[in-house]
This record gives structure tokens, C-alpha cells and sequence, in this order.
């Protein structure tokens, strides 16, 4: 009896100890000044420092992007990023620094991407990311102009001689989670009143290895995606995308909302790709345009007008340096998507307007 | 007698040992819940302020618009999001169900084996012990889903076993009973059964304690059960029709399809939680005294029977708390299903509804909550039981 009073005692005075101590940890937050000054420092650091001055003072951009998507963004073996989406990230450096190579590429997973971006781990999304209502407004991201117009597809192996979606009655489907292509699926399946099997996977490597192995009968993303992934799996020739589209999928740039200056320079470093296509503008004869007389010629690379200072750019030639370093649209997109390369994918809606595609860049003015 | 002197003449409050008791843990309380507070109203001014959203529920009434693979009820894209997050559950209530009896059973035999006197099975034992324990779950998942079960072959060529079951790639079809029109009065024979069943387990015991002999009650009890059940099953109009699978189109049709996914994480949840629990039957096993064994052998046990009667009663007061742990980590662990595409509970919330709709905070409270009332209920039966066969001292 007496012990077990000892050990009572001996428990209360650690627990008064123990109060003491966090509430002597506590006092300095409990107090209500400080608790105040505290919670102002922290917004309000964030209010006044812009996403283009954290950019300029870590000295380089980071870009969310894509490791395991040949053509838009893909890792090599040697450590290198290349694709169409990470040179429209090389093509902001550039217009920041006034080189391409000022970049860091994070790659990210589809699920993960926004998040990653919302706690500004990364200054902008180029990740082959689909502009959708609900992400502009729920997730709080503001999306840039459209850089490819893209369509979901499926893609099945050839001796199954399947061609539309009926034909996928009982299928298993392999599709990635936190995508569009998720919901796009359901949809249209239970439209066309299909049943079929959803094996969802964490990201891209998983779905197409489950593919390749013949765990799904069909793999559904972004049509430029299957042109590109199908290059990667053990025999490309056995499989086929069936010409069925199931969305629009405009694929682009996005930023966090609040930041409408950040929203401006990646707008405009788009646009000016393309009006430089326009204007028949490379980077190869770019310094012969330098006296040109055509006032929209002399606005883009920076001849006439102060248009790179109205988005905070100090760099007179902005869009010169983009020009120079990455090229025009159509450089971009043939270096990592034309009939060069392995997915020789056709232009399509993604021409300018004038060659019957839907790219319509504003003028610069 | 101390204490009725103690209490008769009190200290004043300030220095009375059960007033400054409740006083002081008065204040962690307090101190506790104000931190708590304070950290939730830091977290709501921050979502106002900086994403302009407020903490709510009402999404999950909405239509979640994806598919699931496997459900074990019935789901499709236009039931809620509310709905898909209770088939993320059933998944992994399924998975960890069935991982628990598997991984026990096979536990308990591994520990026995690494028990064993004879050379050969206490180093299989040992090595698989050593093996699993020490390979990464998530490696032996991946493992499991990609080396093992991919390897398998396509669906069209499957391997066809007697009875018949298809073993693919996409998983495994297994014939499967549908209940019928006489299914409910099957199930009020079965009823009967147990009853019957129970009052030759009573007759025995009382005879048993009469003569000293006591019979394998529990043996005598299914006995029963089982003859009833089969005269019942042979009376009634088939109180059930097997389903077996069959190839057609794509996959299996018909039976029961147990997918790859499923498997994957069911056998990596086994094997690996099974080298844990041997180590502990082992442990528990050990600690009944050699004196215990020597005793049961003198009044003339078998081995079987000292395993049986004498050790295992014993070892039970040791194995269960610690098994308890790793019932939970079962359950814990399964989350990892995320990995190889098995529709679990985080999988499909965590995953697929929380980037459907952006509500982190939301989805991980309710993940959080559910993982911890599955542990809490875990913990809350293993206790019960724990109570039942604890040493009753005199």
C-alpha cells in the first residue's frame, strides 16, 4: 500500500512536471499578440515575393514535367530530360535568364503533380495535363494556352481485331489514376453500354507493364501518348490505337491561381512560339528578321514596344532568346514529335490556323 | 488503518496529493486540447485564406464518375463518391480478413516446424523466417504482381486445373456456389445443426466430467454439424448450383474471379506477416517451462497431446498480444495494394477520389479514421479473447 502511494506521488509531480513544461513550451504561441504577428508574417511574405522573383533568385526555373513519356517529357539513361513539353519549360528559362539550361525539371506522377504545384514546390506545370474545368476551379490552377490538342485513345494488340468500343465487351482496361482519363473512361464506356474490367494503376511504367504482360486487353491515355509509350513495349508492331477518340484532351501549361503576372509570362512565352511559326521565324534565321520592317515582327523580338518589361521581364529579348535557343512551334514539335522521329505524329489540329489547324496565338501589341 | 488516520485530518488544498492530482491533469488536458484547437483553426484560416476553400463533406454525395475493378457490391460510375470509398473498404476488410486466418495458420506451422528436432524442418523454417521477415513488403508485392503472377500465362492459353480452375495472368477463376429457391431453408437446417451440434458437445462434456475422460468435444460438434448439413443437402432440391467458369470473349465468365491484383497482395500479406508469427508462436512456445513438458510427459501424454493440452494453453497467454500487433499490421500494411493496382481502401480514397476531387484534408480525416476504428475493432476482439484464456489466478 504504502509503495503504490509512493508511485502515485511519484506520477502526479511527472505529470505536473510534464504540464509545466509544455505549457511553459506553449506560453510564447498562447499569447494573443504573438500568435497574430505570426500569422501576418507568413501570407504576407508570400503576397509581396512573386513567383518570378523566387524564380529569379533561386536562379533557375523548376518545371513540373514528366520523366516516362517519350516525346513530351522523358528521362534518359543519362540523366538528360528532353520532349515537347520540357522545351516549352527550357522556352520560359530562356525567357527568364535568357537561357534554357536555367531549368529543373521535377518529374512528378499524375496524382501528384497539382499538390506539388499548389505548395510551391514548383513554379509551373508543363506535364502533359489536361485543362478541365474542375482543376481550373477546385484545385486552384490557372491553365496557359493550349500547346497540344490532344484526344484519349486505346490501344489494343492487333490479333484481337478490335476496332470500335463494342468490341471491348468483358475487356480489362488498364487505365492511371488521378487523370481525366479515369473518369473519360467510364463515361464512355457506360454510354456505349460496354462492361468492362478497370485495372487502375499508380502511373504510367505499371499500366503499360500490365499491358504489355497481357494482364489488360486494351490501354487507354492521350493518343499522343500511346504513339509514344507504344514504342517502349516488347514487340510495338503487335498493337494498334483503335480509331475511336473518347475526349478532347487540350494539354497545356498551369499555374497556381494569384499570381496573374507568372500567368502572363508563361502565356506569352507560348504565344510567341507560335507567332514566331507565324511569321516563318526559326531559330536558324531569326537575326535576319532583326530589320525587319514589319511592326509585328519588330514586337516579338523585342525591336518596338516594351512588351517583355509589361511581364516583368528585364530582358528586352525575350522572345528572341525563345526563338534562338528552342525555335518556333514547328521546331518544337517536329524535333520531339515530326516525321523525324519515331512517333512521326501528324500535326493535325495542332497547325496554325492558316494551315487549317487550331493554333491562334493573340498579337503581341 | 493508516489511511482511515490520514483522511481524518486533511492538508489544506494546496497541498492535498488528489486535489493538485486532478488539478494538474486538469492542465495537460487543457493544454492539450488548446493545442488542438489551435492547430485546427490555423489549418481552416489557412485553407480560406490562401485557397479559399472551406472544410466539407458534401462532396461525397456526389457522383464519384470513375469505375472500380472489383466491388463487393455493387457499383458503378454514377453511385457516389461516399459509395466508392465503402467498396475501397470492403476491398481491404476482404484482404485483410482473409490474410489474417491464411497468415496464421501458416504462421503457426512455421513456428512449430522451427521448433522441430528434426534438422531438416527447423532450417526450412528458419531460412523461410529469415527470408521474409528481412525482404521488404513492398518489394515482395511488386515482386509477387509482376515476376509471379504476370508470368502466368495469358488469359486465352490459362492453365486449366480440375475443377476447373483458370490460373492466368489476369488471376484466378474458381467454380463458385449460387445460392437457390431452398437456400434459406438449407440455411435453417444448418440452424439445426449447430444446435444438435451444441447439445452433444453438453452431453459429452457432463459425461466427460462424470468419467474423467474427456472426449474431443470440439471434434464430436462439427461431426454433427456436418451430418446434418449433408442429410439436409441430400433432402432439399439442391439448395445450391456451382458456377464454374468458362472462357469467353476476353476473360473468364462465370465463378468466382479472384483477380491478380488480389492475389498479389493477398499471398505477399501472408507469407510476409507468417515469418512474424511464427517468430512469435516460437517465442510463446518457449516460454512454457521445460518443467510443463517433462510433467505432461511423466503423466503419460504423447507428444501430440502435451502440444495440445498442456503447451499451446500456455503459449497462448504470450502469443496474443503480440499477435494482436501484427494483425494490425496486416491490416496496416495492405494499404500498400496501391502499388500493384488492387482497388484498396486507400487506393481508392486516398488515390483516386482525393485527386478527383482535391479534398485532402477531408479524404486523409476519413482514410485516418477508418484505418483506426479496423485497428481499434482488431485490437478490441483480440483483447476479449486475450481475457478468455489469461491464467485465472486463485
Amino acid at each position: 500500500m504504502k509503495s503504490m502511494r509512493k508511485l502515485n506521488k511519484a506520477g502526479m509531480i511527472l505529470s505536473m512536471v510534464i504540464g509545466m513544461i509544455i505549457a511553459a513550451c506553449m506560453s510564447p504561441a498562447a499569447g494573443p499578440e504573438v500568435v497574430e504577428s505570426d500569422e501576418a508574417a507568413a501570407p504576407a511574405m508570400q503576397e509581396v515575393q512573386s513567383t518570378l522573383s523566387i524564380v529569379q533568385e533561386r536562379g533557375k526555373l523548376v518545371c513540373i514535367g514528366n520523366a516516362q513519356l517519350p516525346g513530351f517529357g522523358f528521362l534518359d539513361s543519362e540523366g538528360n530530360f528532353s520532349g515537347f513539353d520540357v522545351d516549352y519549360c527550357r522556352a520560359i528559362a530562356a525567357a527568364i535568364f535568357g537561357d534554357a539550361n536555367a531549368l529543373e525539371v521535377r518529374p512528378a506522377t499524375a496524382k501528384e503533380r497539382f499538390t506539388i504545384l499548389s505548395s510551391g514546390e514548383g513554379d509551373v506545370i508543363i506535364r502533359n495535363t489536361t485543362w478541365t474545368m474542375s482543376r481550373d476551379t477546385d484545385l486552384g490552377m490557372n491553365f496557359g494556352p493550349t500547346t497540344f490538342y490532344d484526344g484519349q485513345g486505346l490501344m489494343v494488340r492487333k490479333e484481337s481485331g478490335v476496332a470500335t468500343l463494342q468490341d471491348l465487351q468483358g475487356a480489362s482496361v488498364c487505365v492511371v489514376t488521378g487523370t481525366t482519363t479515369e473518369l473519360n473512361l467510364a463515361d464512355q464506356f457506360a454510354a456505349a453500354g460496354v462492361d468492362y474490367e478497370a485495372v487502375v494503376y499508380e502511373d504510367f511504367d505499371q499500366s503499360f507493364t500490365a499491358y504489355d504482360e497481357g494482364r489488360c486487353d486494351a490501354v487507354t491515355t492521350d493518343k499522343s501518348s500511346l504513339v509514344s509509350r507504344q514504342t517502349t513495349l516488347t514487340v510495338p508492331g503487335d498493337h494498334v490505337i483503335i480509331n475511336v477518340t473518347l475526349s478532347k484532351e487540350p494539354l497545356g501549361p498551369a499555374v497556381r491561381h494569384g499570381d496573374d503576372q507568372w500567368f502572363d509570362i508563361v502565356n506569352w512565352v507560348v504565344y510567341s512560339t507560335m507567332l514566331a511559326e507565324e511569321h516563318g521565324i526559326t531559330s536558324q534565321n531569326v537575326d535576319s528578321f532583326m530589320d525587319s520592317n514589319d511592326p509585328n515582327i519588330r514586337k516579338l523580338l523585342g525591336l518596338e514596344g516594351d512588351f517583355c518589361a509589361k511581364i516583368g521581364l528585364s530582358n528586352s529579348g525575350c522572345f528572341v532568346d525563345v526563338i534562338k535557343q528552342l525555335g518556333n512551334y514547328a521546331e518544337i514539335y517536329d524535333r520531339n514529335l515530326g516525321p523525324d522521329t519515331v512517333f512521326d505524329l501528324p500535326r493535325g489540329l495542332n497547325s496554325l490556323y492558316t494551315d487549317g489547324g487550331i493554333l491562334y496565338a493573340p498579337p503581341i501589341r | 488503518m493508516q489511511e482511515i488516520h490520514a483522511s481524518q485530518v486533511r492538508p489544506p488544498f494546496y497541498r492535498d496529493e488528489r486535489v493538485l492530482g486532478i488539478f494538474s491533469q486538469l492542465l495537460v488536458v487543457l493544454i492539450v486540447v488548446g493545442m488542438g484547437l489551435f492547430f485546427y483553426s490555423n489549418m481552416i484560416t489557412g485553407l480560406r485564406e490562401k485557397h479559399n476553400v472551406a472544410i466539407s463533406f458534401s462532396f461525397l454525395g456526389q457522383a464519384a464518375g470513375f469505375d472500380i475493378g472489383e466491388s463487393l457490391i455493387e457499383y458503378s460510375r454514377e453511385r457516389t463518391y461516399l459509395r466508392a470509398f465503402v467498396v475501397g473498404l470492403l476491398n481491404t476488410f476482404q484482404v485483410a480478413f482473409l490474410g489474417i486466418i491464411f497468415a496464421t495458420a501458416l504462421g503457426i506451422v512455421i513456428g512449430v516446424m522451427r521448433l522441430s528436432t528434426n534438422f531438416l524442418v527447423s532450417r526450412i523454417a528458419a531460412f523461410y523466417i529469415d527470408i521474409f521477415r528481412n525482404i521488404p513488403l513492398l518489394v515482395l508485392l511488386i515482386f509477387w504482381a509482376q515476376a509471379v503472377f504476370f508470368k502466368l500465362p495469358r488469359v486465352a492459353e490459362a492453365i486449366i486445373l480440375p475443377g476447373p480452375i483458370f490460373l492466368s495472368n489476369r488471376g484466378v477463376a474458381i467454380p463458385w456456389g449460387i445460392p437457390t429457391d431452398s437456400w434459406n431453408s438449407y440455411l435453417i437446417v444448418l440452424g439445426i445443426g449447430v444446435i444438435l451440434g451444441a447439445a452433444v458437445a453438453w452431453f459429452l462434456r457432463e459425461q466427460g466430467k462424470r468419467t474423467g475422460r474427456m472426449p474431443l468435444i470440439t471434434l464430436w460438434f462439427l461431426v454433427t454439424v456436418a451430418a446434418v448439413g449433408l442429410v439436409g443437402w441430400v433432402i432439399l432440391p439442391q439448395p445450391m448450383t456451382l458456377d464454374q467458369p468458362f472462357l469467353e470473349g476476353f476473360n473468364t465468365q462465370g465463378g468466382k474471379i479472384l483477380s491478380q491484383q488480389f492475389m498479389a497482395l493477398l499471398s505477399g500479406l501472408i507469407i510476409y506477416t507468417a515469418a512474424f508469427i511464427a517468430e512469435v508462436v516460437r517465442a510463446g512456445i518457449q516460454s512454457v517451462s521445460k518443467g510443463q513438458r517433462e510433467a505432461a510427459t511423466s503423466l503419460g501424454l504423447n507428444p501430440a497431446q502435451t502440444l495440445r493440452l498442456i503447451i499451446f494453453p500456455q503459449a497462448l497467454r504470450v502469443i496474443i498480444p503480440p499477435l494482436t500487433s501484427q494483425y494490425l499490421n496486416l491490416t496496416k500494411n495492405s494499404s500498400l495494394a496501391i502499388a500493384i493496382g488492387y482497388p484498396d481502401l486507400f487506393a481508392v480514397a486516398g488515390n483516386t477520389i482525393l485527386n478527383q476531387t482535391g479534398r485532402e484534408i477531408e479524404m486523409f480525416t476519413l482514410i485516418m479514421g477508418t484505418y483506426l476504428s479496423l485497428s481499434l475493432l482488431t485490437s478490441l476482439l483480440m483483447n476479449i479473447y486475450n481475457r478468455r484464456i489469461r491464467l485465472v489466478e486463485r
